[in-house]
């Protein structure tokens, strides 16, 4: 909303600038957008007086000007054809600066006479859209008068209300705040009750009293409407508001100025004598007309609106012919125009959840339903009337009828019990209770001492206009922000420290280790959106109805993620398109399993566009290797029980190479993690070439370490024998379909207190190895515990290892 | 010439002439070996008789010493040739690359995240989490927003599709204020949490995103004023912008969920070609916006359970990806979640510089 410095000052005496007024604003809780000063702009322009005008010696259009002026007589090369002896205009001096032009004037020679000056229209300096030759000023205005001065020009300050604040969308609302901050002295008027001199021949009837519960209104015939003078269209332009007529411009006037809106009907329009206010009509089906079709109003916006039984319709006819939206916009088919002799003017009070639903409906907006959503003062209803009432007999002449009023006004808020000594208790501040009791009564309060015995002191009524206030903690706003927030006490919280375990709980500490590992491993973090696309979400296990966004920001974003690869994928994808195909991405993010609060998981998700990279020294490490190096370096960093995983392959989830990729599991039921290469069907689909390895750890699935008992964070002693290990190879040939896994861990598990470690040193198919079959080359760490090991020793740990490898159908190599 | 001498002359000569050590061995073999002259001629000395040992003695030792001092002097000198030779041979070009490494990083607004959570924690304050996925109670009717309410609307609030069954519609979480009533809910006070976490509004320009990061905190105590969300905050966010003070302000605002509320400001300089395009923090006429807080409102204390006349205390909630942005001069918002590998480069962190006390936030 916008309004200007002097339409404040009808309010409020002050002295202050308008760069006060707006930091007096902004301290007092309204958000100043901006202050706009055209008197800034129009600064260098003052009114000057051509004494003679001749023709250019060098130019048929020009003419070389005698110019009277604040600054004396200059001579002025003019090309306007209205330039004349005796006009009075405008003068812009050398050195300003000519914003319709967007040039700073220089002293220079116009086709050899130097000109001092120019003489300007109103576009130049953009008080008009248009102008035909140079301005023409009345010949009285005294040359030197500013030009910002003529033409009634003002600073103006926009600002944003919030939305407990309706009475902050009428200026004389501002007022009230600003002069209880200090800034001036509120102007209080009474608003005088205009005598009708007949009873209305137009009455109310109020079927709908949910909607609208009180709705007063009244007949002034014999008005003359016609265009505003000139106060009020200046006052409305300056503000951005178009004017229209005398009647709507009234309306308006009041609105901005008493956040009181106002309708006006011809009374020569309407159809019956009857005002009736009801719900929207669906129809029961007629000619032409669909059983459950809603009712059609042409609104002043000329837009065509379906009225729904949920929205507050005006009608006439006996209630039959919808002429307008309640508190929103009224009708074409019964607007006032030039031509109104006779207008009924309506002051009501629409419900603010029913106009904000129909304004969202609808989609229409105008300042009547903005402010009725919000909630006007319900006690300005009749005042309302009568202001607007006076302003139009002012204006417009006429003869006022009676008010009609029906309904009744919402209760006025109700009293409740304050003791003062809450704005210390919460806002800190250590004020008199006399002061407390100042800003509340500037603002409309009403304190009344508590009745003995009661529990707080003070009996506290809030201004109609404040339905916000509901109880003490909203009375210690009050106080506190037109006190200032500047005058808050410091006070430290009581010192607590940091807490001496950390402050983070097992998962969020893995989470914070994972990150860090992952990018000194070089993968580089992104941030993606909880997001997918619905059909993506499906393909990774996802899309659920339950999961589908109904008012998604684009429609390739209208699911939540069952898993964080596929934006990865997408983002490698789009790293590819740019020439950066080699990337290693890694997100630490939410998926979706369900809609309730405990379906939400975390995961750690890494992927690498595997583009190889050439290299003098060739192609280096598998990368499907290096990967899966990199996630149980990981796995081992935060804590999860490597040992006890078990890898298993061919049953990973459809978005994996069925035979590139295998899962980490904790039986068959707990999954860690899945990692391989992804299915080349899904990077189709996601429009991703070439190869993508990746992985997913479901954080929540990784068991955390079981908590020490008692306090201690001791590690136990270290495993440290004396004795040298000894390392024994065994070839053996298998079946190839037998995983490698499968042999390592059956003869890791032949002595688990000698063997070390087993490790896998040579793969090999081929010449000397039977068709089908494979020769796995292991080599076998013993660790002596308590004495070296005897060469028999040696021999019957050799035979247990031959002998398990043996039950997978492993044979020694000959 | 005795044939002593001769004999030492022409080994001497013969280890001389050798150029490789498997030559000097040869020599060594002919001379020391177990056939060799020298070995001859101390084997010879058993049988002499005590006056020719006494003579001959030193003499046939004198030689062989002096014979096995030059095989040694000159197989040392031939293997450092040979070393020498062999590591001349073994050069390798160190001019070529190595094998290049990914550089990972961390992506700017889990780093300011850290930096948050660290700063807090050195205040007392747990860290709490909530789904993104909440309800309508959680996300607004325990927060005091009427149902219908205008306030609600400003949220732009992405829905779910209603629940086959119920008909209940999720939301996603508009603010991560849900974890203050999640929080109220399940503990009792005093309490001193924040909650990080991803928020969502259905807006897509310039300045914002569907999906953000906020910080939420909550402090309820017997006692909690104003004053003490004043210094905290202020506290913050002179550790967090790594200033000695701050030059701040707070200004009445209205949020359904705190009263009184207030929006906090610092005096700023916004980036303008004098001040070479950076923000500078504590100078200049303009005040930039930080974050919102206040008061938690009676009402929703209430709803969770917590009497106000007992307990009070305040709550603030700021956007991470901005205050990542301000800290560290990123200029758009919108490339913070496009995964562009060289955005990531540019603005990521290593992976060392985790936030501690000791070394800074940054």
């Amino acid at each position: 909303m916008k309004f200007t410095l002097s339409w404040l000052k009808d309010h409020l005496e002050t002295t202050a600038t308008a760069a006060e007024v707006a930091d007096a604003m902004t301290m007092a809780g309204l958000e100043v957008e901006h202050v706009a000063d055209p008197t800034v702009a129009l600064a260098p322009f003052t009114v000057a007086r051509i004494v003679s005008a001749e023709r250019h010696p060098n130019a048929d259009r020009l003419q070389v000007c005698q110019v009277e002026t604040v600054d004396g007589m200059k001579e002025i090369v003019c090309g306007a054809p209205n330039a004349r002896a005796g006009l009075t205009t405008i003068y812009a001096p050398i050195g300003a600066w000519v914003p319709g032009l967007g040039v700073t004037l220089v002293e220079k020679p116009v086709r050899g006479v130097v000109s001092n000056g120019m003489l300007c229209s109103a576009s130049e300096l953009q008080l008009s859209d248009e102008s035909d030759g140079i301005q023409e000023l009345p010949p009285e205005i005294p040359v030197g008068t500013p030009v910002a001065q003529l033409f009634g020009a003002e600073p103006v300050i926009d600002f944003e209300v919030t939305p407990n604040r309706p009475d902050w969308l009428g200026v004389a609302g501002i007022a009230r705040d600003l002069a209880a901050a200090g800034v001036g002295t509120l102007k209080h008027f009474d608003i005088a009750v205009v005598r009708g001199a007949f009873p209305s021949p137009i009455t109310v009837r109020i079927e709908a009293p949910e909607m609208c519960p009180v709705f007063a209104g009244r007949v002034i015939r014999g008005v003359k409407n016609g265009p505003s003078p000139a106060w009020l269209q200046t006052r409305l332009q300056a503000i951005g508001l178009r004017s229209i007529n005398r009647l709507v411009d009234v309306t308006n006037l009041i609105a901005y100025d008493r956040a009181r809106p106002l309708h006006v009907y011809d009374v020569a329009k309407l159809v019956g004598t009857e005002i009736v206010v009801r719900g929207g009509q669906v129809s029961a089906g007629a000619d032409r007309i669909a059983a459950g079709t809603a009712e059609q109003i042409i609104a002043l916006d000329g837009r065509t609106y379906a009225a729904e039984p949920a929205m507050c319709v005006i009608a006439d006819a006996g209630g039959e012919r919808p002429i307008g939206l309640g508190g929103v916009m009224g009708g074409v088919s019964t607007g006032c125009d030039e031509d109104t002799v006779d207008v009924f003017l309506e002051s009501a009070w629409f419900d603010p959840i029913v106009t904000a639903q129909t304004g969202r409906t609808l989609t229409i907006t105008s300042d009547a339903q903005y402010r009725f959503a919000r909630g006007v003062d319900p006690a300005s209803v009749v005042p309302g009337l009568e202001l607007a009432t006076r302003l139009i007999l002012d204006l417009c002449g006429g003869e006022p009828s009676e008010v009609v009023l029906a309904g009744q006004a919402p209760a006025d808020p109700t009293p409740f019990a304050f003791d003062p000594a809450y704005v210390k208790r919460l806002s800190g501040l250590q004020l008199e209770d006399d002061r407390i009791g100042t800003i509340l009564g500037q603002l409309g309060f009403h304190i009344a001492a508590a009745p003995a015995g009661a529990a707080a002191p003070w009996t506290v009524t809030p201004p109609s206009w404040r339905r916000d206030v509901e109880g003490k903690a909203d009375l210690v706003e009050e106080v506190a922000r037109i006190h200032g927030y500047d005058h808050l006490p410091d006070t430290p919280l009581p010192d607590q420290g940091a807490p001496s375990r950390g402050v983070l709980n097992p998962r969020q500490a893995r989470v914070r280790i994972a990150r860090r590992a992952l990018a000194a491993m070089g993968y580089a973090e992104a941030v993606t959106w909880s997001f997918t696309r619905r059909d993506i979400a499906t393909m990774f296990g996802g899309g659920d109805e339950r999961l589908v966004v109904d008012n998604p920001i684009a429609s390739d974003l209208d699911c939540m993620r069952p898993s964080a690869l596929p934006n990865l994928i997408q983002a490698a994808a789009r790293n590819a398109a740019r020439g950066h195909g080699d990337v290693a991405l890694f997100e630490i993010g939410p998926i979706y399993l369900g809609d309730g609060p405990n379906d939400q998981r975390t995961v750690i998700a890494g992927l690498i566009s595997a583009r190889s990279t050439r290299h003098w020294a060739g192609t280096g490490d598998d990368a499907l290797f290096t990967l899966k190096a990199d996630l149980m370096t990981l796995l081992e960093q935060i804590g999860a029980p490597v040992a006890a995983m078990q890898l298993a392959q061919g049953q990973n989830l459809d978005w994996w190479h069925p035979g590139r990729a295998a899962r980490l599991q904790l039986g068959p039921k707990t999954v860690v993690a899945e990692f391989g290469a992804v299915h080349p069907r899904v990077l189709k689909a996601l429009d991703a070439d070439g190869h993508m390895l990746a992985f997913e750890i479901v954080l929540d699935a990784v068991p955390e370490p079981k908590a020490k008992t008692g306090a201690t964070k001791a590690r136990g002693s270290a495993d440290l024998p004396n004795l040298m290990p000894l390392t024994r190879d065994f070839a053996f040939v298998v079946e190839d379909g037998r995983a490698a896994g499968d042999l390592v861990r059956a003869v890791a598990g032949v002595d688990k207190a000698l063997i070390a470690e087993v490790r896998v040193f040579d793969v090999y198919r081929g010449a000397g190895v039977p068709e089908g079959s494979k020769s796995i080359a292991l080599e076998v760490v013993v660790q002596p515990r308590e004495a070296t090991l005897t060469d028999a020793d040696i021999e019957a740990l050799s035979a247990k290892v031959v002998a398990a490898a043996d039950k997978l159908g492993a044979r020694l190599r000959g | 010439m005795t044939d002593l001498a001769t004999l030492e002359l022409d080994l001497i000569n013969a280890i001389g002439a050798a150029t490789t050590v498997a030559e000097v061995e040869a020599v060594r073999v002919a001379a020391l070996g177990k056939t060799g002259a020298i070995s001859g001629l101390l084997k010879g000395m058993g049988a002499m008789s005590p006056e020719e040992r006494r003579e001959q003695g030193p003499v046939i030792n004198g030689l062989r010493d002096r014979v096995t001092a030059a095989i040694g002097g000159k197989k040392a000198e031939l293997e450092a040739a040979e070393l020498d030779a062999r590591l001349a041979a073994e050069h390798v070009d160190l001019t070529l690359p190595a094998r290049p490494r990914r550089k990972g990083g961390v992506h700017p607004t889990m780093q300011v995240m850290d930096e948050m959570i660290a700063v807090f924690a050195g205040m007392g304050f747990a860290v709490a989490e909530g789904p993104d996925i909440e309800d309508d109670f959680h996300n607004f009717t325990a927060l005091n927003f009427p149902p219908k309410h205008p306030a609600r609307e400003m949220h732009d609030t992405f829905f779910l599709k209603p629940d086959p069954e119920t008909g209940e519609r999720k939301v996603l979480r508009t603010h991560t204020s849900p974890v203050q009533v999640r929080t109220m809910m399940s503990q009792q006070p005093p309490i001193r949490i924040i909650a990080p976490g991803r928020t969502f509004r259905k807006d897509s320009d310039a300045t914002h995103t569907p999906m953000f990061h906020q910080i939420e905190g909550l402090v309820i105590g017997r006692d909690i004023h104003m004053g003490h969300l004043k210094t905290t905050l202020k506290e913050f966010v002179a550790r967090f912008f790594e200033l000695d003070d701050v030059d701040a302000r707070f200004r009445p605002h209205h949020f359904p969920f705190t009263e009184p509320s207030a929006e906090m400001d610092i005096r700023c300089d916004r980036p303008k070609p004098e001040n070479g395009g950076k923000l500078v923090l504590n100078q200049g006429d303009d005040w930039l916006e930080i974050l919102g807080c206040g008061m938690v409102h009676p009402n929703v204390l209430r709803s969770c359970g917590i009497d106000p006349d007992q307990w009070q205390g305040f709550a603030f909630g700021m956007g991470v990806d901005r205050l990542a942005m301000l800290k560290y001069g990123v200029p758009d918002l919108r490339p913070m979640f496009e995964a562009d590998v060289r955005w990531l480069a540019h603005y990521g962190f290593s992976a060392f510089s985790a936030p501690n006390p000791a070394s800074g936030l940054s």
